[in-house]
């Protein structure tokens, strides 16, 4: 009688650990996988912030006094476009001028400055697949200076690289229209400063002549 | 002349810098300059005109000025 119960306990534990043991096995498996130390990057917070700052310099270094005034003081870039034709009208009026607005990390979007008319968004991306610190996206003013000197360099390169895609897709065309009227005005008081700048340095030098 | 490279977290590199006129510095450019495309960059270099600012896109050393002072690498375009 004892001899058939231990026989029958010893063929139930073999059965149960032929049951249990891959899912103890697994079991173990997780909780070391938990407790293994992945080696992370170590988290800067200030890496972004200080390649953001290299790369406003190199911007700034690169365009000219009022295209890095522009982005400065208005977030975006205005580029004239050069080429005879506009970018993805073919037969449209030739030689109307029709400019760019280069925004951070989004698209590249063509209008008419006469009209303010909105012709098409460009996206285009620069990534730098090595992903040095985990990202492949470049800091917000070097995306800016890549785009630059890829419209100034090659427009025709560029416009075709890109996706092409009508006004509003990713850009608010109510936000470029704010952005338009913010130019306007920016670069008025820009006009109007320079106009005041030799008046007033010739008042300046008028009253510093003795007798006058 | 010196090479620069853009670098997402980084801000841009200098990743070589030599002068032209000297055959060791030139050749060393060149290889480096070859490098940088082969592993899908493009290169621009910035000019300065008469009042305004351009940059020229290269697509080999030859394009590249002999006076130009940087030569700025960047991850090539692609469709967003």
């Amino acid at each position: 009688m004892l001899l058939a119960l231990a026989t029958t306990v010893l063929v139930a534990v073999a059965l149960l650990w032929e049951t249990m043991a891959p899912r103890l096995a697994e079991g173990w498996e997780r909780h070391r996988a938990r407790r293994k130390l992945v080696a992370l990057p170590d988290y800067d917070p200030g890496r972004e912030r200080r390649a953001e700052a290299r790369a406003r310099q190199l911007l700034k270094s690169c365009v000219n006094e009022a295209e890095w005034a522009m982005y400065r003081d208005l977030g975006f870039v205005r580029v004239w476009g050069t080429q005879s034709e506009r970018p993805g009208e073919h037969g449209a009026a030739v030689g109307t001028p029709y400019a760019y607005l280069i925004y951070p990390h989004k698209p590249i979007l063509a209008y008419l400055p006469q009209t303010g008319r909105l012709l098409n968004e460009y996206c285009v991306v620069f990534p730098d697949e090595t992903r040095p610190y985990g990202s492949a996206r470049l800091p917000d003013s070097d995306d800016v200076l890549a785009k630059w000197m890829a419209l100034t360099g090659d427009e025709r390169r560029l416009i075709e690289t890109a996706n092409l895609h009508m006004p509003g897709r990713q850009l608010d065309p109510r936000q470029i229209r704010r952005d338009l009227w913010r130019l306007r005005q920016w670069e008025r008081e820009r006009a109007r400063v320079a106009a005041a700048a030799p008046a007033a340095e010739g008042s300046t030098r008028g009253g510093s002549v003795p007798g006058r | 002349m010196k090479f620069l490279r853009m670098k997402p977290g980084h801000g841009e590199v200098l990743i070589a810098e030599g002068d032209v006129e000297v055959r060791d510095d030139e050749e060393r450019l060149v290889q480096e300059f070859r490098r940088q495309l082969d592993a899908g960059m493009w290169a621009a270099v910035p000019l300065d005109g008469q009042g305004r600012r351009t940059a020229q896109l290269a697509r080999s050393f030859a394009d590249v000025p002999r006076d130009a002072e940087r030569v700025i690498f960047f991850p090539r375009a692609a469709g967003g």
